[in-house]
């Protein structure tokens, strides 16, 4: 049971919050002019990163806010917190696989 | 009832107040403060069960949470908890105790022939054996599990409370000995928040087996009474005994049973039996000190063998005598301080076996001092006795070849310990997935890199084995956690501790003790007693080619059970490392899972049962429905009226009733329930043109307009119909059971993809009461509470008004699930009943017939109309629903670019279809599959499944609905249906799936 900092409310445990995967995948301005592979890669596929993530929470129990954050999916360490729309942390993706 | 075996003086317990309890029907007594397991063995019982497959005799073999053996049926069905560790018992009167997997009683037991079969039925054999007819294996395991198997469940739901608690604290120490009380002591004294939990009935640990130790020239339990007393005086410090630690989560989350009534005679009803303890901890102190690792020879495993320590625990703590003839076999100095102080109790101490050749240590000096005979370089490589041990075989032993020199020698005894050395207790460091490290000294797996941070293990937990160490340990823990809180130690006085006792070493290992046969040929060296799994399997197992350990745990189930290889696990990874001929911590370890302790699905459940397992929402109009006789179903939480049956009608003809009522006059349906979502903003039709497949910028404030709502992957979500109040201002209903998804969906986007859009999501489902009044007369109705014009040309069909109804502000919606002319009015939730009861006053006229889901459900099936979630899966398109009509072409929308995605394009995806049966009375099973042709041919190929079926009363015949391949263009085609009683229903596609007023002439009424 992660202890996750809503930038919102602080610290709430994790069964208030929805996981809503990676980070920073924009949806595309013009879906008609994409091919159905780069379509597909939007819809369907993100990574499964042993390491370090940067990833999308709601708090859906809570303030109903949405908002990133950057997690070691090895550790569970939660390393960063920022809002939606800032600029990914200058944090060092690690991969360990 | 005499205690034969119980000392005159001395022990932890309540002299004063004599107890009574019943082991296998037989009366027995005992004292407060002892354990099940003390009770016993001071009434001279120590065969207490039967193993788990050979059915052999078994004994108490520890005095603790390890115990693998003495497990019981505790109480009556069905205040039962199976599989108890007498160990843990805390014995209390009246106590009902029975044996287990012996039948048809202990002492005379049908299993025990698998004793005698037991070269036959070796690791594995019951799934090797009975594999073959592959289907045959749910009748063999039928018989296979009665057979085996542990305790009884109970039969009857749970008659107790249990309870659940969140705990947030600074500092929480999982321990109340030794090192756990100095650890608390610190960290209360600092001011930190604090948390000490002690698994057992008494604080103090391994202190509580001692005797004549001393912490600071004061008695030991002295120290532990005062440090009690000084915690429990603390405001800042949280003292919990008979609170197990069972669980070490993500973020210091860790979970905690608390005992509250089992130790009581008398169980207050308030109380509940057992509390959950949720956790949270800045800083984690494990302090959860070491269990003692017998010895692996042959025969280990007779009543009357168990490990050196709990010999001392029943002598010292609980004043009983194990036996009165012991021999204690060893490899370690510890092992004779129970020799001591067992000789001291009056025990006669045959002989000490130490595998040991050079004999060292304080306490093997004292013991020679006291002339206690030892055996040196020596191991026990045979017992005899059926019931009971009767005598050890020793013998002298080849440490290089693994076998025996010279002549072996008997001895006999009524009792045999034996310490292999000390495993910590570091299930809860392993479950937060620390590393653990193998000390070569201690032989044994101690803490190593902790994965969560915030946390400490101190003391023998840590592998610091002794008591000074394990104080000292402790404090300078339970000071770090509180400083690393920003609690820092007030006190300038040097805290230091004086104490007489020392660590268990010098040692001399040996994982598996040889016997005068080879392993396996004759003898039994149990390595797992609970599993019944020997030295032999694990060879076997390598022979089989298992080399990880943990194939190896699961073929040969060692290390399993509600024990958990407390005892076992060091043991079996030492031996596969003999075998392998490679150091032991390159086997590793299995890996270490909660629950550390068995606890009870009681506490998992809490007061989470029966009608609070889950909230129901009732509409404010509930009530009436109650008091109309409504039979009620689930929707979502919501409970909705099904139908309403009338002087005894059953489901099919209250709902012929309601639904003829709706086309003939007038029907009322609360729909309440529908998710509203208000939607203000100056963005606020931008975001609906995203969000619908349809064109919203358009809509006119006062016009309604139906909605389909699509997932990213094209598939449809939602439906319903939105309304536009103002110019900035929308309220948008949903499915009853989706309003909390699409609002999440609606959030997402609109705070994920387009912030930049001005637009405020609002639920508000709860807030309004929403009726719907449909049928030729609803006009007329609605008429006499209102002065709204409500003419089709001032409300046509999908207008929306905002006025009074009966007095009441109200938002009226001209929209229509039915077919039939239709209002949905919308007043303050709190007004809902009182419209509902004015509008049913004066409908009698119109014959007003309220209707349940399942007559809505009629209605709208009649109409063609979908629901989502019965004609879609979340694999249905607009496309497959023939809803083409609403997906916009010009404009993009969630979920559009995926329907022209190759396979969203096949021709043969399944398509929703009108069915007609061949047999009009007949009403297809929804879920039915359809068929081209029924033939033996297996598997059929399947052309689609029904999605509705229904009688209709309006059409007289059966109608449904079915999503069917290509069935857009397969009208006129028959299908079958074979069920599953036997019947093949034939029936046909219909042109539509709108089986009543194709034309909508009804609507405009």
């Amino acid at each position: 049971m992660l202890l996750i900092e809503c930038p919102y409310c602080g610290p709430r445990t994790e069964s208030e919050f929805s996981y809503g995967a990676e980070a920073h995948i924009a949806r595309p301005k013009n879906p008609e002019e994409i091919s159905d592979k780069e379509w597909a890669d939007y819809v369907f596929l993100r990574d499964n990163t042993k390491g370090i993530v940067l990833e999308r929470w709601v708090h859906t129990a809570g303030c109903r806010r949405w908002f990133n954050l950057a997690r070691n999916t090895v550790t569970y360490e939660i390393l960063q917190v920022y809002e939606m729309g800032a600029k990914p942390p200058k944090i060092e993706l690690k991969s360990f696989v | 009832m005499t205690e034969t075996f119980r000392l005159s003086e001395g022990g932890l317990i309540d002299r004063s107040r004599p107890i009574t309890f019943t082991f296998n029907g037989k009366t027995l007594r005992g004292y407060p403060g002892d354990t099940l397991a003390s009770a016993l063995i001071a009434n001279g019982i120590h065969f207490v069960g039967r193993s788990f497959k050979y059915h052999r005799p078994r004994g108490i073999m520890s005095a603790g949470a390890e115990e693998c053996n003495a497990l019981f049926q505790i109480g009556d069905d069905p205040k039962t908890d199976p599989n108890s560790k007498a160990t843990q018992v805390e014995l209390v009167d009246g106590l009902k105790a029975a044996s287990q997997n012996a039948w048809p009683s202990l002492d005379f037991d049908i299993g025990e022939i698998n004793n005698v079969a037991s070269r036959l039925i070796p690791s594995g054999f019951y799934y090797k054996t009975f594999m073959w007819p592959a289907a045959m294996w749910m009748k063999y395991e039928h018989v296979i599990r009665k057979a085996s198997g542990l305790g009884k469940s109970p039969t009857q739901p749970d008659p107790d409370n249990y309870d659940k608690s969140y705990v947030h604290c600074d500092v929480l120490v999982v321990g109340g000995g030794a090192a756990g009380l100095s650890a608390a002591l610190a960290a209360g004294r600092a001011g930190a928040r604090v948390v000490l939990a002690e698994a057992e009935f008494a604080f103090g640990g391994a202190l509580l087996s001692t005797k004549g130790e001393t912490i600071n020239a004061k008695p030991a339990l002295d120290w532990v009474e005062e440090a009690v007393a000084e915690l429990e005086d603390l405001p800042n410090v949280r003292v919990m005994k008979r609170t197990v630690c069972y669980g070490y989560f993500d973020h210091n989350f860790l979970a905690m049973r608390e005992d509250l009534t089992d130790h009581l005679a008398a169980k207050p009803a308030h109380l509940p039996r057992h509390r959950l303890w949720k956790v949270r901890a800045k800083q984690v102190v494990i302090a959860t000190g070491a269990i003692e690792r017998p010895l692996v020879f042959a025969d280990n495993d007779r009543p009357g063998i168990m490990t050196a320590n709990a010999a001392r625990t029943y002598v010292n703590r609980f004043a009983v005598l194990p036996g009165k003839r012991a021999v204690v076999f060893t490899n370690n100095d510890g092992a004779y301080a129970t020799a001591l102080d067992l000789k001291a109790a009056g025990v006669e101490v045959a002989a000490v076996v130490d595998l040991r050749e050079v004999l060292e240590g304080p306490l093997t000096e004292k013991a020679r001092e006291a002339g206690v005979k030892i055996h040196t370089g020596k191991g026990v490589v045979g017992t005899a006795g059926k019931k009971r041990i009767t005598s050890v075989k020793i013998g002298e032993i080849d440490f290089d070849e693994k076998g025996i020199i010279g002549p072996v020698e008997e001895i006999a005894c009524d009792l045999l310990l034996s310490s292999g050395g000390w495993n910590p207790t570091v299930h809860l460091f392993c479950q937060a997935k620390g590393q653990l490290v193998w000390d070569e000294d201690h032989a044994c797996f101690v803490p190593g890199e902790p994965m969560q941070k915030a946390q400490r293990s101190a003391g023998a937990a840590n592998g610091t084995f002794g008591i000074e160490g394990g104080l000292k340990e402790g404090y300078e823990a339970g000071k770090a956690a509180a400083s690393d809180c920003g609690f820092k130690s007030k006190s300038r006085k040097k805290v230091s501790f004086q104490t007489s006792d020392e660590d268990f070493l010098p040692a001399r290992w040996m994982w598996l003790v040889p016997s005068d046969k080879p392993i396996g040929r004759g003898g039994k060296h149990f390595v797992d007693m609970q599993n019944d799994s020997t030295a032999a399997d694990l060879h076997l197992a390598l022979r089989e080619g298992y080399s990880s350990i943990e194939h190896v745990k699961r073929f040969t189930t060692t290390g399993m059970a509600t024990d958990q290889g407390k005892t076992a696990n060091v043991n079996a990874i030492g031996i596969i490392a003999d075998v392998y001929g490679k150091p032991l911590p390159e086997v590793g370890v299995t890996t270490f899972r909660p629950p550390y302790f068995p606890v009870t699905f009681g506490i998992f459940a809490g007061r989470d049962i029966g009608d609070l397992l889950d909230p129901a929402r009732k509409t404010p109009i509930h009530s009436w429905h109650e008091r109309n006789g409504a039979e009620f179903e689930c929707v979502g939480q919501w409970l909705r009226p099904w139908y309403y049956p009338k002087d005894g009608e059953d489901i099919h003809a209250a709902v012929n009733r309601e639904v003829k009522a709706c086309r003939n006059s007038l029907g009322i349906l609360d729909a309440t329930t529908l998710g509203k979502i208000d939607i203000q903003g100056q963005d606020a039709a931008e975001f609906l043109n995203r969000v619908y497949t349809n064109a919203w910028k358009k809509l006119a404030p006062g016009k309604c307009r139906y909605g389909l709502m699509l997932g990213e992957d094209g598939m449809v979500m939602d439906d319903g119909v939105t309304s536009r109040l103002g110019e900035n201002q929308f309220v948008m209903t949903t499915t009853s059971g989706n309003a909390a998804p699409v609002m999440a969906h609606l959030e997402e986007f609109l705070q994920t993809e387009w912030p930049d859009l001005k637009v405020f999501l609002t639920s508000v489902t709860e807030q309004f009461a929403t009726m719907t009044i449909s049928g030729p007369n609803a006009r007329n109705l609605l008429a006499e509470v209102t002065d709204m014009d409500l003419s089709s040309e001032a409300l046509p069909h999908m207008g929306a008004a905002v006025g009074e109804v009966a007095g009441v502000k109200a938002r009226i919606f001209r929209i229509s699930f039915t077919g039939e002319q239709s209002f949905e009015i919308n007043v303050p939730a709190s007004y809902g009943l009182f419209l509902w009861q004015t509008l049913m006053r004066l409908g009698e006229k119109y014959n007003i017939t309220p209707y349940g889901t399942e007559a809505m459900h009629v209605l709208r099936a009649e109409k063609g109309f979908i629901i989502v979630g019965q004609e879609t899966d979340g694999s249905v398109t607009p496309i497959d629903l023939g809803m083409n009509w609403i997906v916009s072409k010009t404009k993009d929308f969630v979920g559009k670019r995926s329907l022209t995605r190759p396979d969203i394009l096949k021709e043969d995806r399944k398509q929703l279809v009108g069915i007609l049966t061949d047999d009009p009375n007949v009403v297809l099973p929804e879920g039915a599959h359809l068929v081209v042709r029924n033939s033996s041919e297996r598997p059929l190929p399947m052309e689609g499944h029904v999605t509705s079926s229904y009688h209709s009363p309006n059409c007289g015949r059966s109608i449904a609905m079915a999503l069917i391949k290509g069935g857009s263009k397969r009208a006129g085609e028959r299908l079958l249906a074979p069920l599953s009683d036997g019947r093949v229903i034939s029936c046909t596609i219909a042109e539509s799936p709108v089986f009543y007023d194709p034309e909508g002439v009804r609507l405009n009424g």
